[in-house]
């Protein structure tokens, strides 16, 4: 058990150090998704599986997805080819391979060894995390969904194309704006005269 | 296991402090994030009590949401500039 913790928190700190040192993103989001992973392992070993579960669905999975997402967004261009070849080369796999592999025999080692033999570890259970999320924690449940929904709309509203429509518009501002000579006090003075 | 997180998080510090692209500064944010709810998770372990992973559940949610965000203002950036390096965001005008 002590071993396993050991073996992954080597490995979390090792692709941790890689991630942050690589020129190429993608080659860093590799590394950073086997520090995850073993962040999950550390969760498994010390009694919280459903965190670890967690981790590897939201951490590893959606928000790795959403990076990698982006970083091909913004790869498109006279480098793509050069980028696929680059891909395809064994050194760049290879090592977060291993790391993955050795993470995984441990992974077995701990379900098959130590299952049975239920020591002094207090697994704490998804239900008792449920019952304490909605019983003293319920006005931050409330506050995280606030969170999330500020985030959702916050994005859409970044990530938007500008349209040509409201690019013109923001033009005719500008232009407006260099008309009334630059004054930004007296910009827009005629419009509320008008609308009295 | 605390050391564990505090490295993790030193590991974060220091890649958001030397990294200049975009991209690695929104990955070091979350080691850190990550490496914060460790702490939390360590401190559940100790004491044996599900509210420090309750913790990890509302990180987990803040870090989505700020992921989305600075993924989408890092798109919106690099829309106005050809560049994510962060030295070039000091020369926007406002």
């Amino acid at each position: 058990m002590l071993i396993a913790f050991y073996i992954a928190a080597a490995i979390a700190v090792l692709a941790t150090i890689v991630a942050i040192t690589r020129r190429h993103a993608v080659h860093a989001l590799l590394y950073l998704i086997i520090s995850l992973l073993a962040v999950a392992v550390v969760f498994y070993v010390i009694g919280a599986p459903f965190l670890a579960a967690l981790e590897l669905i939201i951490y590893a999975g959606a928000i790795m997805v959403l990076f990698l997402f982006v970083v091909m967004m913004l790869n498109v261009g006279d480098h793509a080819m050069e980028v696929e070849t680059t891909w395809l080369r064994p050194g760049v796999w290879a090592w977060p391979s291993v790391l993955a592999a050795i993470l995984i025999g441990e992974l077995t080692f701990v379900t098959i060894r130590v299952a049975p033999s239920t020591g002094p570890l207090h697994v704490v259970t998804p239900k008792e995390i449920g019952i304490a999320l909605f019983g003293p924690y319920a006005i931050g449940v409330e506050l995280a969904s606030l969170l999330l929904t500020s985030g959702l709309v916050g994005a859409y509203h970044l990530g938007r194309r500008v349209s040509r429509e409201e690019e013109r518009t923001s033009a005719g501002t500008d232009a407006a704006r260099a008309e009334s000579g630059g004054d930004l006090v007296r910009a827009g003075s005629d419009r509320t005269s008008h609308a009295a | 296991m605390l050391n564990l997180a505090v490295i993790l998080f030193a590991l974060g510090l220091i890649g958001l402090l030397t990294r200049r692209n975009l991209i690695f500064t929104l990955m070091s944010v979350e080691v850190m994030l990550n490496a914060a709810g460790l702490a939390f998770v360590a401190g559940s372990y100790r004491w044996g009590h599900p509210d420090g992973q309750v913790m990890f559940l509302f990180i987990l949610a803040m870090a989505a949401a700020e992921v989305s965000v600075g993924l989408a203002l890092l798109l919106q950036f690099h829309r106005r500039e050809p560049t994510l390096d962060s030295d070039t965001a000091s020369e926007m005008k406002g």
